[in-house]
Formats: structure tokens, C-alpha cells, sequence
């Protein structure tokens, strides 16, 4: 029987019309063979649009559909629910682009006309071979994994576990907190950082639903939305977590100690730590590369003072596997290292420090018990602040690190407040576009602290100060500003193994380096793996309040695969016919999705329906020619190119070479 | 023996024929062969940007089409020359409408240049084509002792060079070092010695030339080392006018990189041209020219 | 004076976009668009100082439309092509281009009047372009003798140094191919001009 088609040409307002003759395309259309209709409306994905096509699909009996209008990227979906809604199965219908790869990229009328016309041609010849498939739907494991411990881990797991779901929570250092439990007071409220993040750490410990799995990486991630199988390698903390009280005499009895990773490097821990007395969970770590044991098998005072008995040197890593419907990537930021930046003198001039480091210095609990102290002991009595060290700079990242200006003047406010020394900051353009920070601002101002509208070129050493040697823009004059201490306000940069975590999640990154969002505007949390989503600064940086949003938002979205319970699986798969699988196994190494196995007992191949993309890499590959793409067949994609050549003759055997004429038409196709 | 075209540039003909000298004098014991380039002209340096723009493209590019027809890279000592022929090359590439008219211009003169012109500084060819550990291995005479301030200057390592840090260049200190000499630190050994404004703006250059002979001489070098013929010019024979301009007392030899590579690798000292330094660098020297070599 | 005690009421500049669109056209020129106005390269510039306005005011006066003072002004002229701007602009402007891009400007216009580099400049390109080669004692010679004559008195310890040294050739050298070159201006002059 002859299929029924309906063709249907949108003008998309002036985008495709004044371009194309949607006139005579469909009436063109309405020429081509098993054409049963064939229509042309200013907007065919507006409501008075997909009527239309319902309407025909009732009253003509139509059995498939056209629609030449924008990319299937924008409006695939809206047309095949349509035709769903009226009845026939969504792979009845195809979509030609005749905007993206028509109107929009040839400007001469009539040359965009006729390649309107070959292109619906083409979709004709090919949705009359389509047969109808069968939508899939698999389920969603009730559960979610979100990597990373900081605060938008910690928000998002707290979401998701209040809502009764169960969450693995697994984040690489010994314990939660991230950077943000480095910081000091945070802007623009000056919060103490600690006091408001503790409580949720103490939360995301103890929640009956979260399991912590922390000194613990993501080793390997397989499956797919729904359904994904997650190994976690725990590495050995060569403490029982079990039987640790978190009486800290361990800490205090070792001998041994190595630079503090959690204080910049500006104090000491032991070997066997606790990175800070709020660690969640309270439970110590040896670092094997300090401890006296592990390098030279002496010592273990750990051990010998521990009363819960919880030392055991013997611990080996776990290797953990967990089902999860969704993974939450919240691996946060590092902190751009100034080193490269010669003329700045960082690691090479005394009292040039970084951001992070400023912070450990202010915090109470820090190195210096909360003082401001310069080397030798003393408090400063003029500091200056750089802002944009790394950040807004072709030399090293071109973006704007956003909250620099914020925390700059966070720390003006602190030395100001601490120390009543002369402060002065080293701006650009000043950004405080948040809830209360142009206030914040005001008050710093009148606080009184300098702004010097100035990128300083070099920071000099002369006569026991530090000189910034600067033009002062805003004044007109150069300036040399001798200060005792030189905060340098560092970017937040992407983190050094972004690369293999990307891969890990098979999520890509932005030109700046950060995890790709799937829409900048619309889909913030989501990428382009169904079912992984990111949160945070490993998106892009951001203050704390745009962390929890985002944290709370990727929360949202998983719990609404796991509410619904169940998701759609794309249909366009490969299927191989056991008759011609002749066993030689070409296709299983080539899949990039390990979508295919062999079976040993039959001595064929399989795919794996849900795991499989419909990429064809195995159908152009197979040489039996046994594996057939589904709604990609071969017969389709020839009767596509037919429709495309449909006009250009070809020579017969026996006729002269055509020659190239001044006449001679352009290809119908234009390249 | 790898060879390469040779172009001297204005200066090593007058002020700076002891850089000329000492380089060809180097030259067969390092392994090169270095052709000058027939009739070669002036590239014009920074001057001909500033008073007409298509000229100063033009007029160098008569040196790079006679290049391209030799096949070989070309090199130059002469770091003013070097980033203008390097300028044409990335502007031709960076701006497509100024090819036509560049061609045009060059063919008015029967010539033609296509692009393949690799221009090189003869600190990169030392650097990267002979290397630091072939040099250090033909050196007979080491300069044990010799305390000497290693001077880049502007346009060696700036804007950019391949071999080198722009902001903390240290490809010269490693160079010398490995002539067994003590290279000293030198925190004005990237700042500018004022270039041709010692003609235009004697005033603003001689401040500038001081403050790179203060820092040299403070940190106890007993010669400054360079590699740039102008800068050789303004630390050397303006040394007397900053003296009595500020009342200095500086006495330091100021000596081109080939002329201390030619004394390490045996060179007779007649053939490096020392004799040419206004500053003279006899008595620093003294203890350091081969006996045998006269 | 007007009401508020300024000069004549406040200036009505020449459309800054002109004259930006004018340098930007140059190549090397359309660097000036990209200025954040942050300052790093007159702080690094050695010649800053006896400049009558640092290089970042110099764009933002040409932004301003101030034609007449950015090009008659002595900024460009102490510029020594030393890239330390170059190296730091956070926005990879190369500033030296820019500023032989406003000096070939003012060149053009007769406007650079009030300093010697120009003359220096010209001295030493007119040298290159007809003998192929520089002859620095009549690169010298000619440019006191145009400039300051006095001055000339002043340099000539240094000059009869550099002689004694051998380094000062009397005589000028010139090339074999000086009708090439010959053609190569007059066709360059020709063409008028390497802006877009």
C-alpha cells in the first residue's frame, strides 16, 4: 500500500519565507510522489500549526509527515508528540531543515529555493520508507551521587535525602567543607564561614539517608541515565571508622609533621590528621609519606596511645560499587597560583600573599590564632590589595573570576577592622552586582579604605617595604605606594584533573575550562549526558549564594527523574541480525559506547538496546553488512540522497563529457 | 656544517663591526656557516614604522625575498633587525589586504616573497641548533672567575621568543655559565637602555642607562654582556656622559656575547675585536686571553 | 568665562569614533579598540614620565575625539619600543605599534613639529631608502644640523670616540640594488597607504 504523506512548509516568519518561495516549495511538494497534502503557514510549532497537522492526520488518513521548517534540534520533539497526539508513531515523521542549512546560510533567492526544494524532496523519498518503533522506557534507580563534599555537594545531597531518596556522598579529601570552610567571614553579611557551614556538614554526616564515602574517588562510571553503576575506590585511612571516638590523642602524640594542606601551607599538621577540628567525618587519616611507620617501620605512637584500639595499619583501599539514577559533579574550584606572575613577587618577596592564604591568616583558628601578622611578627601598617591577579588577563584566564572584587573588599573591611592599618585596592572595574553588595561597597568606602583605579605592573622590594608601582588612572599620575603587605586577589581557575574528571563523567568543558552546561541560559545545571548534572564553581565561579542556588537547582532536576520513576530511551538503535553476523567481532571494539557484547554460545554479536546511541559507527563497519541502524537504514539514507539528486541528470553511457559552460546551471545542492 | 644566511644589519658595519667580527670568528668552531646576504639593505628598524607604514613593511621584505631565494634560514645579531623582519612576517600573515599590496610593491621591483623566510636571532640558533652542552664542550679556555652581568635588554625576549621568559629571561645566564663564567644577579637585566633616544631624548636615556650600569656594578660584576648592537652603543660609549652626568665612577667593559664566546672557545683575542670598546675591557680581561693566543 | 569658571564652556571634541575607526584601519591600529584603561603599561613604560600624556591616556584621549593633542603631543616620540607594555597588557594590545601607527598619523599631518625624533626617523629612513644602507656619522651630522646644532657640540666627545675606535665610518656605503628600491617607494607611493 502507498503511504500517505503530509508535507508541510513553515515560513518561520521572515526567516525562512524571505529567503525561500515557501509558495511554490509547496507546491512543489504537493507534486512528489504518495504527497497526499501539502501546506505552508507562517509558524507550523505554534498551536494553530500543530492543529493543522492533527486535522490531516484525522481527516486525510495521513500514515506520514513532513515539516520543512528549522532544525529537528529545535522542534523534533514538538512535531513527533504531535503526531503521537494524533495517533501515529513519532518515527513516522521527518523534519527537513530548511532554515539552519537553507535560508540562513544561501542569500540568493532563487538558489535557496530550489535547495528548499531538494531538501524536502529528499525528507519525502525518506519518510516513506520509516516504519514505526517502539519507544522504550526504562526505570530510575532511586538514588543519586553527588561528587564533590563542598558546599554545593553538601546542599545537594541535603535536598535530595530530605526528600527520602538515598544519597552517596563522596568527596576526596578526608572531610566535607570544600573551600569553604578555608574561608574567614563571608561577604557581604561577614558571617563567619565555619559557623553557618558546619551545621550542614554536621546535617550531611549524620542524615539517615546520605552515605559519606570521604578520602574516597570515582575510579570508574558505566550505564547510562537511570541507571548508572558507579566504582568507588575508598583509600586507606589506616583508622577504623567504626571504632574512632574522634578523641584526637593520636594527633596529639605523633611525632611527625608535614606542611598543613588546609592553612595554605602556613602551619604544620602530623602525619596523622584531622585537617581541621571540624572535620565531618571526625575521623583521622595517616598521610603514609610523613608518617615515620610507613617510611621506615618505626614509631606508631598512634597506636600505642589510641584507647578505642581504631589504628590499623594493615587497611586496605575498598573498591565500592553503588547504583545511582543521577550523578551531581560538584567539584568545586582551585584557587590560580601567582608564581608565573614574576613582577608580582609571590614566593619571592616576603609578605606577598595569596587570597586562600589571607583568609587562613584571618581566621581565628588559622596559623596566626586570627592576627594579621607580617613575617617577622609584627601587624602591618599599610596593605595593599590586588585586584584581578590571573583573572581578566589574555596571559593567563581571559574570564572575570567574580567574586574577587567582593572578597578584596571583604578583606579591606577585616585589616581595617583588625589592624587600623592604611588600606589600598588595586581595581579595574568594580563588580557588585549581588544581593547587598553595592551596599557593602558604600560601607567599605566609608570605612576608609583607598581605591586606586589601577592595574599595578610590578610590586617592588625597596628599603624594608613593598612598593606597588602603578598609574593611578582615575588621579592622572604615576605612583610608587609603599605598603608592608600585598594581598594578591587570585582567580578561581578549573580544577588541575578537570580533564580526566570530565572524561570520568563524559562531561565537556567550556573554552575557559570549566564543565559545559547544556545551556547557558535554559539548562544551567544540566549537560549534554543525560543524567549527569554539575553544580558550582566546577561550572563556572560563583559566590556562595549563586553555589546553593545552582546546588538546589541539579538537586531539582534529579529529584524529578526519580519522582516520575522512569524515562524514555531513544528508539534510533542498531540491531544486528544473527543470520549474517558471521562472529568476527569488528564491531565490539569499535563501539564507543561498549554498547556490544558477543555471545560465546551463539558465536554473534549483540547490542545492548539502551546503551546503544544509534551513532551507525558499527553498521558502516560491519562486513557482513549484518547490522542495520534502525530509522537510519540503508534503503532510507539512499532514498534521501535520491531525493537531493533528484534533478541533476546524469550522463549516459555513449554521451560526450558535459562540458562547463558560461551558462551552465550552478549544482542544485549548493556547497 | 649548517648554514644559514647571513644578515649583519647597518650597525655591525660601524658602530658595532666588533659584534660583526667576533660572530664570524665563532662561527666555523660552533658548526655553522653563516652566508651574509648579497646586497642586502637596511630594514629600516622602529624609524620606518613610524613614518610610513607600508614602506616599512615593503622595504625589509626586498631583504626576505632575497632570502627565500637562498632556501636557508636567516639570521641576524642584531635584535632590532630581527623584530622587523619577524613584524613583516606576522603582518603579512595577521593582514590579509596588506599582502596585495605588498606583492605589488615588491614586484615593481621584479621581485617576490612568499612567506618562507625563517628569521632567527643568533642567541636562538646558539640555544636551540647549536645547544648549550655542544658549546660548553668546545670550550678550552673556561672564564673561571670572570664575574659578568648577563644583559638582555628589550627585544630579545619581548614581546615573545620561544626560548626564553619574556618577564625573567635566564637563557643567557645559562649560556655563560656553561663558559664557566659567574653570571651575577642582575634585576635590570630587562629594562630598556633608551635605544635610539639617546639621539632624540638624551636626557630620559642616560637615566635609564645608569640605572642598568648601577645595578651591574652593585652586584659586583666586572662586565656587562649583551647581545643587542644599540644597547652595546648606549652602555658603552655613553658610560663617560652618564658619569659626569651623576657623578658615577662606572668603568665596566660592556662586551657582545660572541666576543666572550670567542675568548672561551680559543678564539684569538685579535679577531673578536676588543680593541673596539670605548670602555676598555683589557684589564678585566687581563687574566682570562689565552697565553698561547696572541 | 563661563558660569561655572571654565575656559570657554565645556570642548566639544571631534566624534571619537572617527578617529578610532581611523587608527583601527592601520594595521597594528585596531589593538586600540580592546583597552580596558587599566593603567598596566604606563606603569610599566620607563619613558612615562616625560611623556606629556602615558600611553592608556593616549587612548582614551583619541576615544575622546582629542585629534589635535594626542597627535601633536610628544607621547609617541618617547616611546623606545622597549614591549614591557606588550608583555603585561592583559588584553595583548601591542602598544609600540600603536604608537608608530599615531606617530606615522601625526608624520602625515605635520604635526609632530615640536620634537626631534621625527627628524632622527626621517634622517635615518631617507638614508635607507636611497642608499640601502645607514651611514650613522651623516645620520648624525644632518639630524643636529636640522635639530639643534648645539647639541651637536655636546655628543661630539662621543663621536670622536666612536671615530678613534674605528667604529664611525667616514664614508657611506651603498648597495648594488638601489633602483629596487627606487621602485619599491614609488610604487609604495602609489598604492598611498597599508590601511584596509
Amino acid at each position: 500500500m502507498k503511504p500517505r504523506i503530509g508535507v508541510y512548509i513553515c515560513h518561520c516568519g521572515a526567516n525562512i519565507a524571505a529567503t525561500v518561495d515557501v509558495e511554490a516549495v509547496s507546491e512543489f511538494a504537493q507534486g512528489l510522489d504518495s504527497v497526499v497534502v501539502a501546506r505552508n503557514y507562517k509558524f507550523m510549532c505554534s498551536d494553530p500549526g500543530q492543529n493543522m497537522i492533527k486535522e490531516d492526520i484525522k481527516n486525510l488518513q495521513l500514515d506520514r509527515v513532513v515539516v520543512a521548517a528549522c532544525s529537528p534540534q529545535m522542534h523534533e520533539p514538538t512535531f513527533r508528540r504531535v503526531c503521537e497526539e494524533a495517533g501515529l508513531n513519532r518515527y513516522l515523521f521527518q523534519q527537513a531543515n530548511i532554515r539552519e542549512h537553507c535560508s540562513w546560510v544561501v542569500h540568493d533567492k532563487e538558489q535557496a529555493t530550489k535547495k528548499a526544494k531538494a531538501l524536502v524532496s529528499s525528507a519525502v523519498r525518506r519518510v516513506a520508507l520509516q516504519e514505526p518503533l517502539e519507544v522504550r522506557e526504562v526505570g530510575v534507580t532511586p538514588a543519586a551521587l553527588v561528587v564533590g563534599g563542598g558546599i554545593a555537594g553538601i546542599q545537594a545531597a541535603l535536598d535530595i535525602a530530605g526528600a527520602g531518596y538515598k544519597v552517596y556522598l563522596v568527596e576526596r579529601d578526608p572531610s566535607i567543607g570544600g573551600h569553604m570552610i578555608q574561608l574567614d567571614k563571608t561577604f557581604p553579611t561577614l558571617d563567619c564561614s565555619a559557623c553557618i557551614l558546619t551545621p550542614k556538614m554536621a546535617q550531611a554526616g549524620s542524615h539517615p539517608h546520605i552515605e559519606l564515602m570521604t578520602y574516597s574517588e570515582v575510579m570508574e562510571v558505566s550505564g547510562y541515565v537511570g541507571n548508572f553503576k558507579v566504582k568507588i575506590r575508598k583509600k586507606p585511612r589506616y583508622v577504623d571508622e567504626s571504632k574512632c571516638t574522634g578523641c584526637g590523642v593520636c594527633q596529639e602524640k605523633c611525632p611527625w609533621t608535614a606542611d598543613s594542606e588546609f592553612d595554605m601551607g602556613l602551619s604544620k599538621r602530623k602525619a596523622i590528621y584531622t585537617p581541621f577540628p571540624q572535620a565531618v567525618p571526625n575521623v583521622p587519616v595517616i598521610d603514609t609519606e610523613h608518617c615515620a611507620y610507613f617510611q621506615k617501620g618505626t614509631c606508631r605512637a598512634c597506636e600505642k596511645f589510641c584507647e578505642a584500639k581504631a589504628i590499623d595499619f594493615e587497611q586496605t583501599e575498598e573498591l565500592v560499587e553503588v547504583e545511582v539514577g543521577a550523578i551531581i559533579v560538584a567539584t568545586g574550584y582551585d584557587a590560580f597560583d601567582p608564581s608565573p606572575i614574576y613582577q608580582y613577587g609571590y614566593k619571592r618577596l616576603d609578605n606577598v600573599i595569596t587570597g586562600l592564604e589571607f583568609e587562613r591568616l584571618c581566621n581565628a583558628a588559622g596559623p596566626t590564632a586570627g592576627r594579621i601578622a607580617l613575617n617577622g611578627g609584627s601587624e602591618p601598617e599599610s596593605v595593599a590589595i590586588i585586584h584581578c591577579v590571573g583573572s581578566r588577563d589574555k596571559n593567563y584566564h581571559e574570564y572575570c573570576s567574580r567574586v574577587c572584587c567582593m572578597y578584596s573588599m571583604k578583606f579591606a573591611h577585616l585589616v581595617r577592622d583588625k589592624t587600623g592599618a592604611k588600606v589600598y585596592e588595586f581595581y579595574t572595574d568594580l563588580r557588585t552586582a549581588g544581593k547587598g553588595y553595592e551596599e557593602f561597597y558604600n560601607r567599605v568606602l566609608e570605612e576608609g579604605v583607598i581605591l586606586v583605579r589601577s592595574r599595578p605592573p610590578e610590586v617592588l622590594s625597596e628599603n624594608g617595604k613593598l612598593i606597588v608601582q602603578c598609574e593611578d588612572t582615575l588621579a592622572d599620575c604615576q605612583r610608587r605606594i609603599p605598603v608592608d603587605m600585598v594581598i594578591l586577589s587570585t582567580a578561581l581557575q578549573p580544577r588541575a584533573d578537570a580533564e580526566e574528571v570530565g572524561r570520568l563523567f563524559s562531561v565537556s568543558r567550556s573554552a575557559d575550562g570549566f564543565f559545559l552546561e547544556k545551556h547557558p541560559k535554559l539548562a544551567p545545571v544540566a549537560t549534554m549526558t543525560d543524567g549527569i548534572f554539575i553544580a558550582g564553581c566546577a561550572q563556572s565561579p560563583k559566590d556562595i549564594p549563586d553555589t546553593v542556588a545552582q546546588a538546589s537547582a541539579a538537586a531539582a532536576a534529579v529529584l524529578s527523574m526519580i519522582a516520575r520513576g522512569k524515562i524514555e530511551v531513544e528508539a534510533a538503535t542498531s540491531v544486528v541480525n544473527e543470520e549474517l553476523c558471521s562472529g568476527c567481532k569488528t564491531c565490539v571494539s569499535l563501539c564507543p559506547y561498549n554498547a556490544i557484547s558477543f555471545l560465546e554460545d551463539k558465536k554473534v554479536a549483540e547490542i545492548n538496546d539502551v546503551l546503544c546511541k544509534g551513532c551507525g559507527v558499527c553498521v558502516a563497519a560491519c562486513p557482513a553488512g549484518a547490522i542495520t541502524g534502525r530509522h537510519f537504514t540503508d534503503k532510507q539514507i539512499f532514498a534521501e540522497l535520491e531525493g537531493l539528486l533528484a534533478d541533476v541528470k546524469l550522463p549516459l553511457a555513449g554521451d560526450a563529457e558535459p562540458t562547463r559552460t558560461a551558462e551552465a546551471k550552478p549544482p542544485l545542492v549548493a556547497v | 656544517m649548517k648554514q644559514y644566511s647571513y644578515f649583519p644589519g647597518c650597525s655591525l658595519k660601524s658602530t658595532a663591526v666588533a659584534y660583526d667580527e667576533s660572530v664570524r670568528a665563532i662561527s666555523a668552531s660552533l658548526g655553522i656557516e653563516l652566508i651574509e646576504l648579497e646586497d642586502w639593505n637596511c630594514c629600516g628598524t622602529t624609524a620606518y614604522s613610524s613614518i610610513d607604514r607600508l614602506e616599512s613593511i615593503a622595504v625589509p621584505c626586498r631583504d626576505l625575498a632575497l632570502a627565500e631565494k637562498k632556501g636557508l634560514d636567516l639570521v641576524t645579531p642584531c635584535t632590532a633587525c630581527f623584530r622587523t623582519f619577524e613584524r613583516v612576517n606576522s603582518h603579512l600573515k595577521l593582514y590579509p589586504f596588506l599582502k596585495p599590496k605588498v606583492d605589488k610593491v615588491l614586484a615593481a621591483a621584479g621581485l617576490e616573497y612568499h612567506g618562507q623566510v625563517k628569521v632567527r636571532h643568533l642567541v636562538d640558533v646558539l640555544i636551540n641548533d647549536v645547544g648549550v652542552e655542544a658549546i660548553a664542550s668546545k670550550v678550552v679556555n673556561p672564564l673561571h672567575g670572570l664575574r659578568v652581568a648577563a644583559y638582555y635588554g628589550c627585544l630579545l625576549v619581548r614581546p615573545r621568543v620561544s626560548f626564553d621568559d619574556p618577564e625573567n629571561p635566564h637563557s643567557l645566564d645559562g649560556l655563560l655559565e656553561s663558559l664557566g663564567a659567574e653570571v651575577v644577579p642582575f634585576p635590570a637585566k630587562g629594562r630598556c637602555c633608551g635605544g635610539s633616544l639617546v639621539i632624540s631624548n638624551v636626557d630620559l636615556a642616560l637615566g635609564l642607562i645608569q640605572r642598568i650600569l648601577e645595578s651591574a656594578d652593585s652586584n659586583g660584576a666586572e662586565a656587562i654582556v649583551t647581545v643587542c648592537p644599540l644597547c652595546q652603543l648606549n652602555l658603552d660609549a655613553y658610560q663617560g656622559m652618564v658619569n659626569s652626568r651623576f657623578g658615577t665612577k662606572f668603568s665596566l667593559p660592556i662586551l657582545f656575547l660572541s666576543q666572550l664566546l670567542g675568548t672561551a672557545l680559543g678564539v684569538k683575542p685579535k679577531e673578536l675585536g676588543f680593541d673596539k670598546g670605548i670602555v676598555s675591557p683589557d684589564k678585566v680581561l687581563a687574566g682570562h686571553l689565552q697565553e698561547s693566543v696572541r | 568665562m563661563s558660569k561655572n569658571g571654565q575656559k570657554n564652556g565645556p570642548q566639544i571634541a571631534v566624534d571619537g569614533y572617527d578617529f578610532v575607526e581611523e587608527i583601527a584601519s592601520e594595521p597594528g591600529g585596531e589593538s586600540i579598540r580592546a583597552c580596558h584603561q587599566c593603567g598596566i603599561c604606563s606603569g610599566s613604560c620607563p619613558s612615562v614620565l616625560w611623556m606629556d600624556y602615558s600611553p592608556r591616556k593616549i587612548i582614551a584621549l583619541t576615544r575622546a575625539g582629542k585629534r589635535q593633542e594626542v597627535l601633536s603631543s610628544n607621547s609617541m616620540w618617547c616611546c623606545a619600543t622597549c614591549h614591557l607594555c606588550t608583555v603585561r597588557c592583559p588584553r595583548g594590545i601591542e602598544m609600540p605599534e600603536l604608537m608608530h601607527v599615531l606617530e606615522s598619523i601625526a608624520i602625515r599631518e605635520g604635526l609632530a613639529g615640536r620634537v626631534s625624533a621625527p627628524t632622527m626617523q626621517k634622517t635615518l629612513v631617507n638614508a635607507a631608502k636611497r642608499q640601502g644602507r645607514v651611514h650613522e656619522l651623516g645620520l648624525m651630522g644632518r639630524f643636529f644640523l636640522r635639530t639643534n646644532p648645539l647639541a651637536a657640540l655636546k655628543m661630539a666627545p662621543v663621536g670622536l670616540k666612536l671615530l678613534l675606535h674605528g667604529r664611525l665610518p667616514l664614508r657611506a656605503e651603498k648597495i648594488e640594488g638601489t633602483d629596487q628600491l627606487r621602485a619599491i617607494i614609488k610604487e609604495a607611493q602609489t598604492i598611498g597607504g597599508a590601511e584596509e
